[in-house]
């Protein structure tokens, strides 16, 4: 099968992430597609790796990992915090902050 | 075929960045191990004196490398020259008088919430306060951000530069969130910095993938060389290209990227928004600095349309938005969108005097933005029983301010001259260097339309100064409504020293304007 499969299923994930950070009004399910635009993009950097014969993009894969689980901590310590003080986890409700 | 050979590691040329991240672990170490009467104290110690033994390992580093010159670190990943390093001596020194804004308590409270954990309201957050809780965990946090902050100037590659992007954005995301008061909108600007910062880090990540597919590296300099030697994917390049300019425009809050800078400047702790609003532009520049001159020029036709696009709405957006505005944080946020857009004219100019002259640029904005929020701390709310409460921050309560406590306002109004770039203040040089290097680089419309902004935006700046002193305060003598608080010291020495280094970086620009001229070349 042709690596460039790969690709175009990585740009995929890729839009369908950040239309789910777009359009969802659930922080959880908006948090959910900013780790799939992140998966998606290690996707893209693995394929790569492997059209150059060199294992860098494996490597950054890794790094992408970690960073993507220290942001899993901030991200779900920040939505708990705001959900126990309103009782809900929607971005439209929280529209204090206005010009 | 793949052999591991080791990195050569100069610990030395390291020492800056090993020093903040250090002082950071033993910060999180003193959490653990300290008893809580002694905590903040050692904190505030370790913090201050990991910030300044940093900025003398920066001065130090200079030294070193203009007598050698510059030289390449841990195989590559970053680079040691005079650009790095200036920018890291200035966010070094906005962060230290960022942490003096950030350690002061002011009316025997710090900022911050006692126990942020606790929900708003709460019996437990009301016992939290009784007992005197103190949330020291912020020291760690800002050295964690620091410390990305010092790696993101010298990143020589993307990985690096994503990393350290993630360890600065982090910590910043938590911090947004623990104001004491006014805690709905202090976690709700927490969520929305979240959300919009991973988003745009996402994109940043997928502009890596993609230049990584197209040159086989995430190296600057391999980047730049497969440019002219690469043919029939420039579509992947420039999608590459612009995906990592906007991770990076994000962090600087230009337009169309903003629309976190106003919400998150307000509801964030006002100490941090001071610091963050200062540093955090001063790294990301600098990093988009580097990316541009290295990486930009064999494909400046194409990126130049987009920059310059970039460049005037952040200009016309931030300032028309900014005279709207009533409430001060929010004036101040899109005073500094207003600024970003200044701040570009220089990257775009691809000129050597780009490099040093939005370097100066941005010490002169950081340090009369951490001094105005830092101000903007001292100045509280009295509810009916004459307690002090929050930050006054509409405009109307800053009412003739300057008669009674004309200190304060006059030192507001010189770091309100220094934003509109009026002579004498650091922030007229700073312009005038930055236009001119934009002239050079063949950007003039952008500065006839920079100039007309800038004229623009003195009205806002003037619209507060006005207020303070010729306006009649609102409240009574007896009850003015609004009260300026002392402060433990610390904020004071911060903000004389952003008030001095306004003023000399106005009237004797020379030595930092030469120190400066030795920073315009980026070490490929």
């Amino acid at each position: 099968m042709s690596l460039v499969n790969y690709l175009v299923l990585s740009g995929i994930l890729f839009s369908i992430g950040s239309i789910a950070v777009l359009t969802r009004r659930n922080a959880i399910v908006a948090f959910m597609g900013v780790e799939l635009m992140l998966n998606a993009a290690n996707l893209t950097l693995v394929t790569f790796g492997r059209l150059h014969g060199d294992l860098h993009g494996q490597v950054i894969a890794f790094f992408v990992m970690v960073v993507a689980a220290a942001e899993v901590v901030i991200g779900l310590a920040i939505i708990v915090s705001i959900f126990r003080t309103r009782g809900s986890a929607s971005i439209d409700d929280a529209n204090l902050l206005k010009s | 075929m793949n052999q591991f050979v080791p990195p050569e590691i100069d610990w030395a040329a390291l020492s800056p960045v090993l020093i903040v991240l250090g002082i950071a672990v033993i910060g999180v170490l003193v959490e653990a191990f300290v008893p809580a009467r002694v905590r903040r104290a050692t904190q505030v110690v370790l913090a201050v004196v990991g910030v300044g033994g940093a900025l003398v390992a920066v001065a130090w580093r200079w030294v070193v490398v203009q007598a050698d010159g510059p030289t390449a670190l841990v195989a590559g990943a970053l680079r040691e020259d005079a650009p790095a390093l200036l920018a890291q001596a200035i966010l070094l020194v906005c962060a230290f008088v960022g942490l003096l804004v950030i350690a002061d308590r002011s009316s025997g409270e710090d900022a911050f919430a006692p126990s942020g954990a606790a929900i708003p309201g709460s019996a437990y957050e009301a016992e939290a306060r009784r007992a005197g809780l103190v949330q020291t965990e912020v020291f760690p946090l800002t050295m964690f951000a620091i410390g990305g902050m010092l790696v993101f100037p010298a990143a020589a590659d993307l990985l690096t530069l994503f990393i350290a992007l993630e360890v600065l954005s982090l910590p910043l995301y938590l911090l947004a969130g623990l104001a004491r008061r006014r805690r709905l909108l202090s976690q709700e600007a927490s969520l929305k910095y979240f959300l919009l910062g991973a988003f745009s880090s996402a994109f940043f990540l997928m502009g890596l993938a993609l230049l990584y597919g197209y040159s086989g590296s995430v190296r600057f300099d391999a980047v730049a060389t497969a440019v002219p030697a690469t043919s029939g994917m420039d579509g992947m390049l420039l999608a590459g290209v612009l995906l990592v300019i906007v991770g990076l425009l994000f962090k600087v809050g230009a337009v169309p990227f903003h629309s976190w800078v106003p919400d998150v400047y307000q509801g964030a702790p006002t100490p941090v928004t001071g610091f963050m609003a200062a540093c955090t532009k001063i790294a990301a520049f600098a990093a988009l600095l580097r990316f541009f001159y290295v990486v930009a020029p064999g494909l400046q036709w194409d990126l130049t349309v987009v920059l310059w696009i970039v460049a005037i709405i952040t200009m016309v957006v931030g300032t028309v938005l900014a005279v709207v505005q009533t409430d001060m944080k929010r004036m101040l946020a899109y005073s500094s969108v207003a600024h970003a857009g200044f701040v570009l004219l220089g990257v775009i100019a691809l000129v050597p005097s780009g490099i040093s002259s939005v370097l100066f640029y941005l010490l002169a904005y950081g340090l009369a933005t951490v001094g105005a929020f830092g101000l903007l701390t001292l100045v509280r709310e009295r509810d009916a029983d004459g307690n002090v409460t929050g930050e006054a921050l509409h405009l109307s309560q800053w009412a003739g301010l300057g008669r009674r406590h004309p200190v304060l306002a006059v030192s507001f109004t010189l770091f309100l001259i220094s934003f509109a770039g009026i002579p004498l203040t650091g922030g007229f040089i700073g312009k005038f260097a930055v236009f001119g290097a934009a002239i050079e680089g063949g950007a003039w419309p952008l500065v006839v339309v920079a100039v007309l902004a800038s004229a623009a935006a003195a009205f806002f700046y003037v619209r507060v100064i006005v207020l303070m002193f010729f306006t009649e305060p609102t409240g009574t003598d007896a009850d003015p409504g609004t009260t300026v608080v002392r402060t433990e010291g610390l904020t004071a020495v911060a903000v004389v020293v952003c008030a001095i280094g306004t003023v000399v970086l106005g009237v004797v620009p020379g030595p930092i304007l030469d120190l400066a001229a030795n920073a315009t070349k980026f070490m490929l």
